[in-house]
This record gives C-alpha cells, sequence and structure tokens, in this order.
C-alpha cells in the first residue's frame, strides 16, 4: 500500500525515504532547482527549491527533505516564490551575471529564474570587483570564471561523488568561499584529469569549455547523437554542430553506458578530424619514393590490377590485410568480404587481441 | 564482456586483474569507484599501485607474468579450504577433476614464490573472494598481453567458475576491450578464422551460406594467417601484397626496427587512413578515408552494444568511406556489391548473414543500442552472458593450466622488467589525441616510471634523460620516479615515436592468438652522463 502526503491540496502517493523534489515531480510538479545533482547527496545548498511545510519554522528545500505521510507541502504559495524570487536576487548579485558576455547564455539556469521572476533590474549591491577572485584558465580545455560562480557545488559532488576524481572541493569560508583544486592551484597543476563533467553540471556560466567559446549559442547548434571513437566503453555523445562543423561534444544524459559521463579523450579529443594533416587525396609512390597526388580511379585501378596480377602469379594467399578496430563495423564486413569472396583468401585480420 | 557495464555501480564484489582503468577506460572506472565508495569490495590485482588502488580493500602487487600462478593457488586455497561453489560446479561445468589436481601443485607457499605475493595474502584473497556472491572480475591486457595470454584469459575463466560466478548480473568475467570498436572487427569477421557472426571458415555449411550471399562460387575453406605472421611472411615473400586499413603498425607492434623490415619488404604496400602515419611512409598507395563523425555506421562496445554513429560533418577533400573504397576495389576485379550505404550494409547483409545480430536493425538503434545475441526482431538483447551457469557451449569448462614465466626475464646485463601501456590523456599512436588541440599540453611526453628504490641504486633524479636499452633498441626517454612502480619494473607506453615502448619490446607472442607480450621484457637503464 502507498502512502500519500498532501501537495499543493492534493492527495499524492510517495515512497518512503523519498525526497519532496522527486516525489512532487512523480506527482506532476516541478520545483526548480540549482544545486541538486542527480545521483549526488543533496546539499540543500541554493535554497531555489524551498516549499512550505505545514507546522515547520521556516521553508525548507525540497531536494533534501524527506516526505513523510500526511506532509502538507505547497510548492507555489506567494511566500514561496517570494523567497525564491529573492534567491535568485542575492546570486545575482553575488558576482558579474552579465549574460550578452556569458558563454553559458541559453542553457543558464541562474538566467532562466532571473526570466521566470521577472527580474529586471539588481535588488542588491554587486560583489565588489576587488572581492572576486580573478579567472583561472591556464589549461587548454577549461575556464573558471569566479564572477559567475553562485557556489553551488554540483562542480563538487561532480568530481567527487560521481567521477570520484577528487580534484575540487569547497574552500575558504564565508565570503571568500571558492570552489578550489588541492592548494587552490590552476587546474592543470592539481589532480584534474579533465574529464569535464564539472563543466558539464555546471548550471551558470562559471565553468565553460575553452574550445566552445564563441563558437555558437545553444540555440544555434544541431546536436546529433553518437559514440565515442576512443575506447570499448562506447561512451554515447552529443556532437553540437555549427555549420557542419562540431563545436562541442557533450554526454547523453541517462543513456546507456556512460549515463551523462565523458572523460577528456570523449570530451575534448574530437577536433582531430579538423587537423590539416588530413589525408586529402589518394596518393602514389613514385620511383623515386615521393608520393605524388592521384584521382581516385587511378589509384583504385592500381590497387585492383596489382592485386589481379599477384593472384595470378603467387595465388590469393600472397595478399593479407588488417582492418582497422576504430572503424564502423561495416568497414571491417566490407574489408573481410573483400578478401574472402573477391581476392580469395582468408589472410584478413586486425588487432583484435591487443 | 559477459556483462554489462549498468553492472558495475551495482556489483558487491569488484576483482580487476590487469586492468588500469582510470587511464584506459576513465568512464567505465567511475562506476567501479562509485560502487567501492558505496561499499562494494574492490580487490586490485596488478604489479602496479595504479590510481584504483586508492579504493580497493585490497591490493595484490603480483610480480609481472606471474598471473596463472596466483590465480591457480587463490584455486588451491578455494578447493582445500571448501569454499568453491559445489553445486554450481557440478551442475554448470566439467573438467573439475583435472582442474584440481593441477591447482594442488600450486599450494600458497609455491606460488609465493612465484608471484612474490606472499602466502598469507593468497590465502586472504581467496577467502575474500569466496565471501560474497556475486563477484565481478573485470581484466584488460594486462591479461592478455603475454605469451601466456590465452591461459591468463582461461584461468579467468576457472576462477571465476569456481566460484559460481558466470551467468549472473555482477557476475562473470569482463574483459575491457581497447579500442571504440575491437569487438566489432571481431564480430564482423575482420579474423583469419571465421566470418562475420563468429561462424567458422573451415566449415562447409558456414561457407556454402556466405559463398551464396556473396554470390560467389566458392570460399577459401583454409583458415588465414594472423597479423605477426603476414608481417613475418613479408619479408620471406610469401606475402607480396599488404592492405593496411587504420593501423600504424610501425609504432604498434614489437621491436619496431623488425617491423619498419617487415613493412619495407612488401611488395606492393596498401594504406588506407585519415592520416598520414609512420606506417604509410612505407606504403605504395595511400587511400584517404573518411573518419568517425564523416559516417554513419555502427559501433560494438565492449559489453556487445551495438551503438550508432552518425554524421555530423564533412569529410575533406576527397577522402571517403571505407566501405565505398572496398567496394569500388571489388567492382573493379568484377563483383558488382549492391549495397551502398552503412545502413544497407548492416540491414541486409550483416544482420541476415549473422545469427546473434539477426535482430538488430538501425531501426531499432536510435536510443541506447542493442547488446547481441538478439537473435529476432522482438528480442531485446542479453546483458548478461550464459544466464544461471547454462553456458552457450552446454557446460562451461574447467581447464587445467600451468604458470610458465614471460619469454624474456631480467638477467645481468638487461636487470629490470619493462611492462607497457596506455596512459589517460593519450590514445595509441596519438594520430588522434596528437591532432586534438590540447591534449598535447597535459601530455606532451613520454616518461619511463620508475621505483625509487631502483632511481636511487641507479643514481637518476626525477625528470632526469636517461637511456632505457633492450636486446631489441634504445630509447632516450624522461624518468619518472613513482610510488605506483615497484622496485624492479619500469613502465612506459608507446604514444610517443621517439620514445615509443616498442623499440624495446619483445616480439614473442602466444602460440595459439599471436598476442605479443607487451608486458614484459628486460631491459636496462643507464644515465646519460
Amino acid at each position: 500500500m502507498s502512502q500519500t502526503f498532501i501537495l499543493n491540496g492534493k492527495e499524492t502517493p510517495f515512497t518512503p525515504g523519498q525526497m519532496i523534489l522527486d516525489a512532487a515531480r512523480n506527482g506532476g510538479v516541478e520545483i526548480p532547482t540549482l544545486c541538486y545533482l542527480k545521483g549526488a547527496a543533496p546539499t540543500g545548498a541554493c535554497r531555489i527549491c524551498c516549499v512550505e511545510v505545514k507546522g515547520a519554522r521556516s521553508l525548507m528545500a525540497a531536494c533534501s527533505t524527506p516526505v513523510t505521510a500526511g506532509m502538507e507541502v505547497t510548492t507555489n504559495s506567494e511566500l514561496v516564490h517570494r523567497a525564491r524570487k529573492m534567491n535568485v536576487e542575492f546570486l545575482l548579485a553575488s558576482g558579474r551575471h552579465n549574460c550578452l558576455m556569458c558563454e553559458a547564455n541559453g542553457q543558464c539556469k541562474l538566467q532562466d529564474l532571473s526570466y521566470f521572476y521577472k527580474i529586471t533590474k539588481l535588488q542588491f549591491r554587486e560583489k565588489d570587483e576587488k572581492d572576486i577572485y580573478p579567472t583561472e584558465d591556464q589549461n587548454p580545455f577549461i575556464v573558471r570564471d569566479f564572477s559567475r560562480c553562485i557556489l553551488c557545488g554540483r562542480c563538487v559532488q561532480a568530481c567527487n561523488e560521481v567521477m570520484v576524481n577528487r580534484a575540487i572541493s569547497q574552500g575558504y569560508r564565508g565570503a571568500e568561499s571558492k570552489i578550489v583544486t588541492g592548494g587552490d592551484s590552476p587546474y592543470n597543476e592539481s589532480e584534474c584529469v579533465f574529464c569535464g563533467q564539472c563543466v558539464d553540471v555546471c548550471p551558470v556560466g562559471a565553468l565553460t569549455e575553452k574550445k566552445a567559446k564563441g563558437l555558437g549559442r545553444p540555440w544555434e547548434t544541431q546536436k546529433i547523437r553518437t559514440t565515442c571513437p576512443y575506447c570499448g566503453v562506447g561512451c554515447q555523445q552529443l556532437l553540437h554542430v555549427k555549420d557542419g562543423k562540431i563545436v562541442k561534444v557533450t554526454a547523453v544524459e541517462g543513456a546507456q553506458p556512460n549515463q551523462g559521463r565523458l572523460c577528456v579523450k570523449g570530451r575534448f579529443a574530437y577536433d582531430f578530424i579538423y587537423s590539416d594533416e588530413r589525408l586529402n587525396t589518394p596518393l602514389i609512390r613514385q620511383k623515386n619514393g615521393e608520393f605524388r597526388e592521384a584521382s581516385w580511379d587511378e589509384a583504385l585501378d592500381l590497387v585492383a590490377s596489382k592485386f589481379k596480377q599477384i593472384i595470378a602469379s603467387d595465388g590469393p594467399d600472397a595478399i593479407a590485410g588488417v582492418s582497422c578496430a576504430r572503424s564502423i563495423n561495416e568497414d571491417s564486413y566490407q574489408m573481410q568480404k573483400l578478401f574472402r569472396a573477391v581476392i580469395g583468401t582468408n589472410n584478413i585480420d586486425h588487432c583484435a587481441r591487443t | 564482456m559477459t556483462n554489462s557495464f549498468a553492472d558495475f555501480m551495482k556489483a558487491k564484489m569488484i576483482l580487476v586483474i590487469g586492468s588500469n582503468m582510470t587511464e584506459a577506460h576513465p568512464v567505465a572506472a567511475t562506476f567501479v569507484k562509485d560502487a567501492a565508495i558505496g561499499g562494494a569490495e574492490l580487490i586490485v590485482v596488478d604489479p602496479r599501485r595504479t590510481d584504483l588502488v586508492d579504493f580497493a580493500k585490497m591490493h595484490v602487487p603480483l610480480k609481472v607474468g606471474s598471473d596463472v600462478a596466483l590465480i591457480n593457488s587463490v584455486m588451491n586455497v578455494l578447493i582445500e579450504e571448501n569454499l568453491y561453489d559445489k553445486t554450481y560446479v557440478e551442475n554448470c561445468t566439467v573438467g573439475f577433476g583435472e582442474l584440481r589436481e593441477k591447482v594442488l601443485e600450486y599450494p600458497p607457499e609455491r606460488a609465493a614464490e612465484i608471484t612474490g605475493v606472499s602466502a598469507d595474502t593468497i590465502r586472504a584473497l581467496a577467502r575474500r573472494l569466496a565471501s560474497v556472491k556475486p563477484a565481478m572480475l573485470m581484466y584488460t591486457l594486462g591479461i592478455t598481453e603475454h605469451i601466456c595470454g590465452v591461459n591468463n584469459v582461461m584461468s579467468c575463466a576457472n576462477l571465476q567458475m569456481l566460484l559460481g560466478n558466470v551467468g549472473f548480473e555482477c557476475g562473470g568475467v569482463n574483459p575491457l576491450r581497447g579500442q571504440n570498436n575491437v569487438q566489432g572487427a571481431c564480430d564482423m569477421g575482420a579474423l583469419p578464422n571465421v566470418f562475420p557472426g563468429y561462424q567458422r571458415v573451415d566449415n562447409a555449411d558456414a561457407r556454402a551460406k556466405f559463398a551464396k550471399a556473396w554470390n560467389v562460387a566458392s570460399l577459401p575453406d583454409k583458415p588465414g594467417m594472423m597479423m605477426p605472421t603476414m608481417m613475418e611472411n613479408l619479408t620471406k615473400g610469401k606475402v607480396k601484397a599488404f592492405y593496411v586499413f587504420g593501423e600504424n603498425l610501425a609504432n604498434t607492434e614489437p621491436d619496431i626496427h623488425h617491423v619498419e623490415h617487415c613493412l619495407q619488404s612488401a611488395e606492393f604496400l596498401v594504406c588506407q587512413d585519415i592520416f598520414p602515419t609512420e606506417t604509410t611512409r612505407f606504403a605504395h598507395v595511400i587511400l584517404p578515408a573518411a573518419a568517425w563523425s564523416e559516417n554513419d555506421g555502427t559501433f560494438t562496445s565492449s559489453e556487445r552494444r551495438v551503438n550508432r554513429v552518425r554524421t555530423a560533418s564533412v569529410a575533406p577533400g576527397q577522402a571517403k568511406p571505407n566501405w565505398w573504397i572496398f567496394k569500388e576495389i571489388a567492382r573493379r576485379m568484377g563483383h558488382a556489391w549492391t549495397s551502398s550505404s552503412a545502413r544497407e550494409i548492416w540491414d541486409n547483409e550483416v544482420s541476415v548473414l549473422a545469427p546473434s545480430m539477426a535482430g538488430i536493425k538501425y531501426r531499432r538503434l536510435e536510443g541506447d543500442g542493442i547488446q547481441w545475441p538478439a537473435p529476432n526482431e522482438e528480442h531485446c538483447g542479453t546483458p548478461t552472458l550464459h544466464r544461471d551457469g547454462k553456458f552457450t557451449c552446454g557446460l562451461g569448462v574447467l581447464k587445467p593450466i600451468d604458470w610458465i614465466p614471460p619469454a624474456e626475464v631480467p638477467d645481468e646485463e638487461y636487470p629490470l622488467v619493462l611492462s607497457t601501456g596506455r596512459r589517460l590523456y593519450h590514445y595509441h599512436t596519438r594520430t588522434q589525441t596528437g591532432r586534438s588541440p590540447g591534449i598535447n599540453d597535459l601530455l606532451g611526453e613520454e616518461t619511463a616510471d620508475i621505483s625509487a628504490a631502483d632511481a636511487r641504486k641507479l643514481g637518476v633524479a626525477d625528470g632526469e634523460m636517461v637511456l632505457v636499452k633492450s636486446r631489441r633498441g634504445k630509447v632516450k626517454v624522461r624518468a619518472r620516479v613513482t610510488h605506483q612502480v615497484p622496485e624492479g619494473l619500469v613502465w612506459m607506453a608507446f604514444h610517443f615515436r621517439e620514445a615509443c615502448a616498442n623499440w624495446l619490446t619483445n616480439p614473442v607472442y602466444d602460440p595459439i592468438t599471436q598476442t605479443a607480450e607487451y608486458k614484459a621484457c628486460a631491459v636496462r637503464i643507464d644515465r646519460l652522463t
């Protein structure tokens, strides 16, 4: 028998142990969040998910308050909205949240909340420039703009509880709080392994990708799902494409097997495809040892005729080939078919066992 | 893998052997770490103190190449102390008697001498493994890249069957495959002895089936050569033409001097690649190929999951999809192939010809892909093989196996063991990661990783350039003194040409798979001054 609680006046089921946020979501009521990170222990840090609980002395954080039977929860009262709006106003004053210049424009939860609460001017005095930590971007991939950090702690949770790389944590105290690496050193001099999961979970523009900077706003890019080309885990990626060019790679939320996670190669090592060194025309070696450009017809005719000649003189087993463990299945299928059905040999292998 | 990545986070007991997962399979490792901090028991068997050891209840630092002795001894304890799964062994396996006889030759005291792991630790390891069911075993190339690679793999299987762990969620024997599509290349029959779907070329029915599908009168019945034999036969003139598709053999194979001699000997070498490599230098024809994001297609991951790959950008210049190139060569040799897209190749040929993939069609691959076997289009795939100990082949075969040492062991002249592998930031010979801006900034050169004890003995400071020499070659490389490496071991990768470990590695092979012994050879380190 499922237990129930009262959500905005309506009897709603919940499972024991469930937090208000989850139970409300199941009951069809979305509560906004900033710091909440699925799969990590809720911290209740940002207070954006605050709700009214009858009998409680103050508003409660829905992400970290467990539901009890009969509990009366209100998520949309004036009191709740006033508190959330004020929290947003505090956060807006906590740094420099100027969207025009922000890489996260269009995928920022703080921007969304400000818009939702129709905030048009700052209610509180912005933090002094001198009190904001300077931006750190010594490393090749991640920009840490502390003027945009709202100290929600999602990056810390992603690093410690999800990826378990244990490179960053909450540092200092009070107004001096900062997300730090060990010894507060730059990312590239720290334990950071550049999985970029912190960037992925940052709800604002505090952590952004250096390579993607200026290359496309989220609403301008097409997202194409694909599979990572590196190790054999098969992580599912979204390629963010603008004008036919990949500008960024992120993980597919909730997809098997990686469940929204990527590593440094999967996230940042995609752009080899744009290298100037790509082979872009068939090449044939000349007598002097140098390569010269050739047409496909000429190159393929040469390969076919040479193969035919060797088959005639030495038999099909004098030809051997290795396929590619990096390319698609269909390519390996075609190559072994070429060797078996056309050349007539089973001399086909690849680096299967290494 | 018999099991799935989704099991990792849920597993209660995890045995990682010969796998530096945090660097070679970083995302898979996050799930193992999640399990460990959630309370799962993690045991790491590895000569090096890899990063995963920080999360382990137990680290077993065995000597390089002593895996069979260790596992035999663990099984010895399981049997002697009656800790194995008798019901499972009786109902699901054959060969227990022979296995028992063999492992009784490996009491912990004897194994301790071979492995360098104390008898008490071996006993503790066995008891711990038997204390939780099921336990999940994961391995990588630390197991396979030995002259006894096949035996190492079979030992892992023996252990898991003896413990009754094969055929259950969060159990099984799980090799993490190194390349995105090495599983798929095997599945597709890019192997000398099988057609797609592991149908043997020496089976007349299989040949008849494929001959009909491919519209040819007959197909060769004799298994072909494996890669090392092909290369060797280049020097003997038995192989005249060599077609290398997307491999940089000149850096990846052991003993580069010898490999280059083989490549040099080819009468006609065709290289098909996306970049000029150390290997394409030897080519007579180079064919430019479309890369990863320039193709529609599928990869098959370690967990047998067929995943879609989609086109997101255009290939440069005249580069063409690989399947098209093969089709064009076939046409010029008198064979008209009908499929004219990766989708047509899969839907109309692969899934029709390979029964284990019959149920996999592109229209079913929009989401998370499907794990083969999926024999029909209603089948939703197979996350766990050999379900409930019912093996695909009937009964699981326990095989008695003897330990043999690596082909080359340290001596006075070459007193150190060299073991090799991959590092986090780079991938293989850096054809791709080396050209992805930023990665070289994080790791710009190779190092020879050595212990503080050896550094002291040699008088080598951290960061000093040294000469690492083997009987095959020598490289100048920076020494990196690290607690990860035990005394007597040098550890290097093969990412950088100049200091590539494969100038040093030993071209000796497992007799069955011809996998090279990348994990063990003898070297010496000399100071430069």
